[in-house]
């Protein structure tokens, strides 16, 4: 009943967080990666969460992504509330309406490029639906590499191999943590491309963790977070923009540092 | 350097301690084996030197026959010559004995005690001495036995019951009336113990109304040296005033001739727990070879750092050494300590067989604990050595670059050698099978060792069809997770391979084992059928003689038209005269009914025996050169000879020994007459199912024989044959056991390998439970390919053995049930193994898991 309520009053947004906290620690040593968050993702755009080392924008998106569980606040995706469910629950709304691109190690090496893309519809025990699958490979370009094992793919194609996984079961939100991360500016430029065509032409929602600038550049919006709490968000940005903003947001974060040391000693 | 081994031995405890149990287990049931050996030996020779005077005076000819040969002597000696013995001043004591073999103790019930274990022993209480003058029977309560007395060993009256004032009951040898006897006393031999041994004490009048019809006389006499006399002057002495059938030895003789009997079959014993022993040991170092190298491959990195950092190669090898070392040393100590528990628990085992071992004397000697010392540390460092020397190879490169793709040599030259090697194997068997000198079995055991070092060396390429079809049948019942499992099993063929050589060993020995047993099975079935002609078959389940009076009173049952009685004694054949050096064969006394009932099938000569004629098994008369018409010395234990002459030559037979001669020669022989089989057949006209109930009130009130048609006579034999295969699975069970820690501990390091892996499977929607399913499956196609590849072998060999043991076995019998099982329990040992690593794979925490390095 609760469950319906919500459903309600999200139906706009893709993901929600709430007053979202995550610390480390207890005591003296407790560290607040997220120090009270509260950010709504539409459907249909494509984010970027930026921030220096240690800002807490992967604890964020680990959390969003129902990969991590908050100490506080609540996680809303697709209309569900996150903190609700138990492991089984969570697998199942992993598998079907989350898709995930990692920074490296994104494919089981023991399957095809093929295999790899339907794993998760394989998991859910869901017949991939041919023109999607289809469609989805057009768009990464891979049609002839489907064959292939991991091993023999380059960093680029298995980047765009793992884009197509996270496509193929249509989830309501793709999160990608740092997917350019490894590679190098044409395959990541590509990459971003796919990405980006995902959001345009099927009408996605794909929210990317990086500290890339350029590929910042390619999202709708950018959100800035430092020491665990959102300090900023530019929409349309140029990827002039949000150099300005970072190199702002790191010298805060310097000055903050050197006050602290010096009370320190 | 050293600090840094045993860094790495703390670290890596978990899976250490894995492969550590493999070596553990090998090395308790080696020491294990070794100790219950000894104990068993030492508790022998305690009997035997604390029961043996300082010389006997017995009938000629009984030193060439061990302890339990069939046939009884009746020579004996009379007091007069005893006294004229006592009378040397060379002795001190001349005590007569009176010794009774095959005499049977009733429990309260009416039941036989023992029986098919350890031999009943009767005799007179004389209150001799041993050869270090102590008692040779020690009386433990109650008082030494008088005219309708008897004493008997404490173990015996617990088994059957008894206690001090009870009546005892006991069946004598030559009669089948039981005999009363008033309980009142317990004894043992001196030093505890009696083996399993039933000892019964009557005093001399007693014993010589049971065991020589009353006549006063004696069996044997115990001689103890006047002081200062030595065995051999007592033994001089005493020859001098000895009747011509009886001979004086000196105790030390009697010591030597009892414990060689004796050694025989306890080093059958041992030998044979040996063997399965060392398989486990074999099967643990498949085990350590297979976590070294895993381990040496997950530490690539670390151990290129040491070679940057200018390690040697040789001291990185002798790192990985050093750390297969403190870990055999270890293993091996608890492995001694569990071993000398193990040895408690076979004596626990051997004395509900009725083998009794006392505790005392299973001690960690010296020699156990060096030997398993040295196995387990040897094998272990030899196991060790190859992943040692590869940590060796490693390029200190490999420590700067981020990618730790396993260069796996390619397979090829390993498939060149392992056809070599296989054609070999193939050769050797062959070389047996057109006539290389020696057993043909021999040479076909030894091809098939190298086929299963070869296939174990080669699993990796010859099992993939197996992983490749457990992979498409995974993927079609389990979708996804069966299809990864399916490649999981692929991914490092070595892995797989050698995970799954140890259970092939042990599975190719269970189904050769399987296949000589059915074959064996079969062939006693072909035996039965064509051999079995008369309608029942009366025998004691050990094959022990049995009284004449039970054929007698089976004559007169209605419907029984015939009985043929046969009696198997032992004779040796003598050679040139000589009667020490003959070869020790059993001869068959045959009444005239026999040949009215079964039919040997005649190479020459004549079947019918009369006169001092003797039928002869063909492969004897070829051995010994005998044709129709040849003579030839029997002699018998009580001293006596029998010539004969070769009337007939028969293919060997089963329902006859290799000598067949009239039972009336027996008499002649000097031995007891008694029966060992009795062939019954029925008057025309009457039925079984009457006749047989009849028979069996007669056998069951002799308790010691029992009647047998044709179905129960084969089905007692296969229950024989089973009982025994299923002690050599008993055993084989531990090395089953060990592999299932092998592939325990390959999973095991396969997780934590793959812990990325599978947090990406968990976060792309794998649920635990599958995650679970994924790891069980790949388990599971381990233990098939292990099962599928031990099984194929095991068939062959099998096959192969029976065909070099045609002569023998001469109806080939495949276990296909057995074998349908076998597989079934590989699944079942797949699904065991996995339930640890595949536990802690579903805990492990997917964002940890992914994120980890």
């Amino acid at each position: 009943m609760t469950l319906e309520a919500t459903t309600e009053t999200t139906r706009d947004a893709a993901a929600r967080a709430v007053d979202l906290r995550k610390s480390y620690g207890s005591g003296d040593s407790e560290v607040h990666a997220l120090d009270g968050v509260s950010v709504e993702f539409e459907r249909g755009a494509f984010t970027a969460i930026m921030g220096p080392s240690g800002s807490g924008k992967s604890t964020l998106m680990h959390c969003l992504a129902a990969l991590d569980a908050p100490t506080a606040g609540r996680v809303v995706v697709d209309g569900t509330d996150v903190g609700s469910l138990n492991d089984k629950a969570l697998t199942a709304l992993r598998r079907e309406r989350i898709g995930f691109v990692f920074q490296a190690f994104n494919l089981i090496p023991t399957l095809t490029a093929r295999e790899n893309i339907l794993l998760p519809l394989d998991l859910a025990g869901t017949k991939p639906d041919k023109g999607w699958f289809d469609t989805v490979i057009e768009a990464v370009g891979l049609a002839d590499r489907l064959g292939h094992r991991p091993a023999q793919m380059s960093g680029g194609q298995q980047q765009r191999v793992a884009c197509a996984r996270a496509l193929a079961s249509r989830p309501a939100i793709v999160f990608a943590d740092e997917p350019t991360g490894n590679l190098d500016s044409a395959s990541g430029a590509e990459v971003l491309a796919f990405l980006r065509r995902s959001v345009d032409e099927f009408g996605q929602t794909v929210v990317m963790v990086t500290h890339d600038a350029i590929a910042a550049s390619y999202c709708d919006r950018v959100i800035f977070l430092a020491d665990g709490l959102i300090v900023d968000e530019l929409d349309r940005p140029t990827r002039d923009d949000i150099l300005a903003h970072m190199t702002a947001l790191q010298d805060a974060a310097l000055k903050t540092k050197a006050a602290t040391d010096g009370t320190g000693t | 350097m050293f600090r840094l081994v045993l860094r790495n031995l703390l670290a890596r405890k978990v899976r250490l301690v894995m492969s550590s149990l493999a070596i553990v287990l090998g090395v308790a049931f080696l020491s294990g084996v070794l100790v219950f050996s000894n104990g068993l030996s030492s508790t022998f020779d305690s009997i035997i030197k604390g029961s043996t005077p300082d010389a006997t005076v017995r009938a000629k000819g009984l030193d060439s026959f061990d302890a339990g040969t069939t046939g009884t002597s009746t020579a004996t000696i009379s007091p007069a010559a005893v006294a004229k013995l006592a009378a040397l001043p060379q002795v001190a004591a001349a005590d007569g004995s009176v010794d009774g073999n095959g005499m049977s103790l009733l429990d309260d019930h009416g039941d036989l005690v023992g029986g098919t274990g350890a031999p009943t022993l009767a005799f007179n209480h004389t209150g001799g001495v041993n050869m270090a003058g102590e008692p040779i029977t020690v009386l433990e309560q109650g008082t030494w036995p008088g005219p309708g007395q008897i004493v008997m060993d404490a173990g015996s009256a617990k088994r059957a019951g008894y206690h001090v004032g009870d009546t005892v009951s006991v069946l004598p040898p030559t009669s089948s009336t039981q005999l009363k006897a008033t309980l009142v006393g317990t004894a043992d031999f001196n030093g505890g113990s009696t083996a399993g041994s039933t000892l019964l004490i009557f005093d001399t009048p007693t014993a010589q109304k049971i065991f020589l019809g009353g006549k006063d006389a004696f069996t044997s006499v115990s001689l103890t040296a006047a002081r200062g006399v030595s065995q051999t002057d007592l033994v001089a002495a005493a020859k001098k005033v000895l009747p011509s059938d009886f001979e004086a030895v000196t105790g030390d003789q009697v010591v030597d001739e009892s414990q060689d009997a004796i050694s025989q079959l306890l080093d059958v014993i041992s030998v044979f727990l040996l063997v399965f022993a060392l398989i486990a040991v074999v099967v643990g170092a498949f085990i350590i070879v297979n976590t070294f190298t895993i381990l040496v491959a997950q530490r690539t990195r670390e151990l290129a750092l040491l070679r940057a950092l200018g390690a040697t190669r040789r001291q990185v090898t002798r790192s990985v050494l050093a750390e297969a070392l403190v870990m055999s040393v270890v293993a091996s100590t608890i492995g001694i300590a569990l071993g000398w528990a193990l040895a408690r628990g076979l004596a626990a085992v051997f004395r509900a067989a009725g083998l009794d071992i006392s505790g005392r004397v299973l001690t960690l000697d010296a020699s156990s604990v060096l030997i398993s010392y040295g196995v387990g540390i040897m094998v272990t460092l030899l196991a060790a050595w190859l992943p040692a020397r590869r940590a060796g190879k490693v390029a200190p490169v490999t420590a700067m670059r981020g990618d730790l793709a396993r260069t796996a040599a390619p397979l090829r030259t390993r498939v060149i050698v392992a056809t070599v090697l296989f054609a070999v194997g193939a050769v050797l068997a062959a070389a047996g099978f057109l006539g290389a000198p020696g057993s043909q079995a021999a040479w076909v055991g030894v091809g098939a060792l190298v086929w299963v070092l070869t296939l174990a060396a080669t699993s990796s390429v010859v099992g993939r069809p197996v992983l490749v079809l457990c992979r498409t049948v995974f993927a079609r019942l389990f979708g996804a997770s069966g299809r990864l499992a399916g490649e999981n099993a692929l991914r490092d063929p070595r892995r797989t391979g050698a995970t799954a050589s140890a259970l092939m060993i042990g599975l190719a020995l269970v189904s050769t084992i399987g296949v000589l047993a059915a074959s064996l099975n079969n062939t006693v079935d072909d035996i039965v059928n064509k051999e079995f002609t008369s309608d029942f078959l009366v025998q004691s389940a050990t094959f022990a003689p049995f009284p004449t009076s039970i054929g007698d009173q089976m004559a007169t049952v209605p419907g029984v038209a015939t009985v043929s009685r046969q009696q198997l004694v032992s004779a040796d054949i003598v050679d040139h005269g000589n009667l020490d050096t003959g070869q020790t064969t059993t001869l068959s006394g045959l009444d005239d009914a026999f040949t009215g009932i079964y039919r040997l099938e005649m190479k020459s000569g004549t079947e019918q025996l009369s006169g001092n004629g003797a039928v002869v098994a063909s492969d004897l008369a070829k051995q010994r050169g005998w044709k129709v018409g040849s003579a030839f010395e029997l002699a018998f234990p009580a001293g006596k000879t029998l010539d004969l002459t070769v009337t007939g030559i028969s293919k060997p037979s089963e329902i006859t020994g290799p000598i067949s001669a009239r039972l009336a020669l027996i008499d002649q022989a000097g031995l007891q007459r008694q029966d060992t089989t009795l062939s019954i057949m029925l008057a025309p006209g009457a039925s079984a199912a009457t006749v047989l109930p009849e028979l069996k009130k007669i056998t069951d009130a002799a308790k010691i024989v029992d009647v047998y048609d044709k179905g129960s006579f084969a089905d007692q034999i296969r229950g024989q044959v089973n009982q025994l295969l299923y002690m050599i699975y008993g055993l084989l069970a531990l090395a089953i056991v060990i592999a299932i820690i092998g592939i325990v501990n390959t999973l095991g390091l396969s997780v934590i390998e793959r812990t990325r892996e599978i947090g990406l499977l968990r976060a792309v929607g794998m649920s635990r439970a599958r995650l679970r399913r994924m790891i069980t499956l790949e388990s599971i196609a381990i233990a098939v390919l292990g099962a599928v590849m031990g099984m194929a072998l095991g068939l062959v060999i099998g096959v192969l053995l029976r065909q070099a043991l045609a002569s023998k076995l001469t109806s080939l019998g495949l276990p296909l049930g057995q074998l349908a099982l076998f597989l079934v329990i590989a699944v079942v040992v797949g699904i065991l193994a996995a339930l640890l690593p595949a536990a802690r794979a579903a805990r492990l925490n997917v964002l940890a898991a992914i994120t980890s390095e």
